[in-house]
């Protein structure tokens, strides 16, 4: 499985997509945050990352899936995908490993902003005002938050042979599982309590409850089902073999 | 080690690719399978492989079910997909090295060194996989499937595409390979299998149409008599087909046929009676020479021309 694994990272930074996807999430990142002055965090006066955790699902919802949509549709495409499964390896071991490569890309990806960190720690008056605690759990929460987008990704690159078709369904779904639910829940047929049991169903409702820097077990909970749920679809339409 | 096929199918919505096939087959065949295509040769080996799940029937590859161990079978198997696919972007040490631990080849750089030397590859094996030509990415395929040292090679249509001189190096490798392993190969081409196998089996429409050696195959070729008659007006095929001695029939032009005989009766003059009793012109009369090709065009061809008459 390992060498699955690494197979997929060095793919990744051998081809020029790699730095253009992690180029383009820096660069647009440290545009918002530091240079325009909407979402500016020298702009706003506070030294806290709040900008960041609040702006970082919007890019995830196209960074992460232009990382997942190669690993199965390309694959498929090339015929590869059959001398793969015609190894002696098993159909669990392949998703997990691909799943885990473009986690790792994300996590790689989200690097740089660790910068932030220090520049804002650094920029604080008095020096080092910033809400460890705070971060920290945002940080957490990001990380499930990318869990669960890597393995809605992994899902539909397995659903077509074609990258951008994957990669539309996955923003498509990605966002259904973000945003849907919150957007749905303010119908007015939902009303009371009712509301807020259909946020309950989108990723928004428990990463904001994260980002709060509050790490409860419930919102943990709720991503690692949701990346399990996806990958038992991937390895289910992995096993049907409809490519 | 033992390939062994029992009632084996497979369905793709309402069509049947592969309906009811069994064999088996063992260490030092070589095993040719023959069909046009469409016939389910490259389904049957997908299944072989584990890649595909049969609709029903067994697999069974030393002994292990490929159904219930696919990791066992997989092990044993050595397997070159139609069109060779293999990730274009990385080099051919680089990819050997790859499948090499995805395997866990023991001691796996002699391995790599000693199939570069055995497939000629030596100058090539700094190369990336898309630079390389046909033939040589053809070898690197046979490198991948040899690579764990299985027993069993399944290797789908392993010469298509190549020029002369390459189809002559592949084949001798396929030849010296074979000898200790079993080895199914798929082909349309005739005196490839001819010159590769010692037995043949013919698929056509998802069904074993033939399954013997080449020799039997040759003396049954032998064992035939061709005729092929040409008139110039339209006639009747069911009364060619009641001529004595005629056991089969293709229509092969607008009024031109193919008649198989029996080899101890010779229906000519009966032909040429039954011809000139309707007023049928015959334009071209003559015997053809049967050969492993000809049996192929009967065993998967005049199914369908008699089917119609």
């Amino acid at each position: 499985m390992w060498v699955l694994f690494k197979r997929e990272i060095s793919t990744f930074f051998n081809s020029l997509i790699g730095y253009m996807v992690i180029g383009s999430f820096v660069i647009l990142l440290g545009l918002i945050l530091w240079v325009f002055p909407d979402f500016s965090i020298l702009y706003s006066n506070y030294a806290s990352m709040d900008q960041l955790f609040a702006l970082a699902p919007m890019v995830f919802l196209f960074l992460i899936p232009a990382i997942t949509m190669r690993m199965f549709s390309e694959e498929m495409q090339a015929g590869t995908l059959e001398l793969l499964i015609t190894k002696p390896i098993r159909e669990t071991a392949i998703v997990t490993a691909k799943y885990l490569a473009s986690l790792t890309l994300c996590l790689i990806a989200m690097c740089p902003t660790l910068l932030y960190y220090y520049s804002i720690y650094q920029l604080g008056s008095p020096k080092g005002n910033i809400d460890a605690g705070s971060v920290f759990g945002s940080y957490i929460g990001l990380i499930l938050l990318a869990a669960g987008f890597c393995a809605i990704g992994i899902f539909t690159s397995t659903l077509s042979k074609n990258q951008i078709v994957s990669f539309l369904l996955s923003v498509a779904l990605s966002f259904l599982f973000y945003y849907g639910f919150y957007f749905t829940s303010k119908l007015p047929i939902f009303f009371g309590k009712s509301d807020d049991l259909v946020q309950m169903f989108g990723m928004e409702y428990h990463y904001m409850a994260l980002s709060r820097g509050l790490l409860e077990l419930r919102n943990i909970v709720y991503f690692l089902s949701l990346s399990g749920f996806f990958l038992y679809l991937t390895f289910e339409s992995i096993k049907s073999r409809r490519f | 080690m033992s390939v062994i096929v029992n009632q084996l199918c497979k369905s793709f919505g309402p069509q049947l690719a592969v309906d009811h096939i069994s064999f088996q087959t063992g260490k030092g065949e070589i095993l040719g399978f023959l069909g046009p295509n469409g016939a389910g040769k490259t389904t049957t080996m997908k299944m072989i492989c584990g890649f595909l799940k049969p609709s029903s029937g067994d697999i069974r590859v030393g002994g292990y079910s490929v159904l219930e161990d696919p990791v066992a079978t997989k092990s044993m198997i050595g397997y070159l997909p139609e069109n060779n696919p293999l990730y274009k972007e990385m080099y051919v040490k680089e990819l050997l090295w790859f499948f090499g631990k995805l395997c866990r080849v023991p001691s796996l750089q002699s391995r790599i060194d000693e199939l570069i030397q055995m497939t000629g590859l030596e100058n090539d094996y700094k190369k990336t996989i898309g630079s390389l030509s046909k033939g040589y990415r053809q070898r690197v395929g046979l490198c991948q499937a040899l690579l764990h040292d299985p027993q069993v090679l399944i290797l789908d249509e392993p010469t298509s595409g190549l020029d002369p001189n390459q189809l002559v190096e592949i084949r001798q490798l396929i030849r010296s390979i074979g000898a200790q392993k079993t080895l199914i190969f798929s082909s349309h081409i005739m005196q490839e299998v001819q010159a590769l196998c010692n037995r043949v089996i013919i698929i056509n429409k998802g069904k074993i149409v033939a399954d013997e050696s080449i020799q039997q195959l040759l003396h049954k070729s032998s064992h035939q008599r061709l005729l092929y008659v040409a008139f110039g007006v339209d006639v009747d095929e069911n009364n060619l087909k009641k001529l004595t001695y005629v056991s089969n029939l293709e229509k092969t032009g607008q009024r031109s046929y193919k008649l198989w005989c029996h080899p101890d009766g010779d229906p000519r003059e009966e032909l040429f009676q039954l011809a000139s009793r309707n007023q049928w012109s015959i334009l071209e009369l003559r015997e053809e020479k049967t050969n492993i090709e000809a049996v192929f065009n009967l065993l998967t061809k005049s199914e369908n021309h008699v089917g119609t008459v």
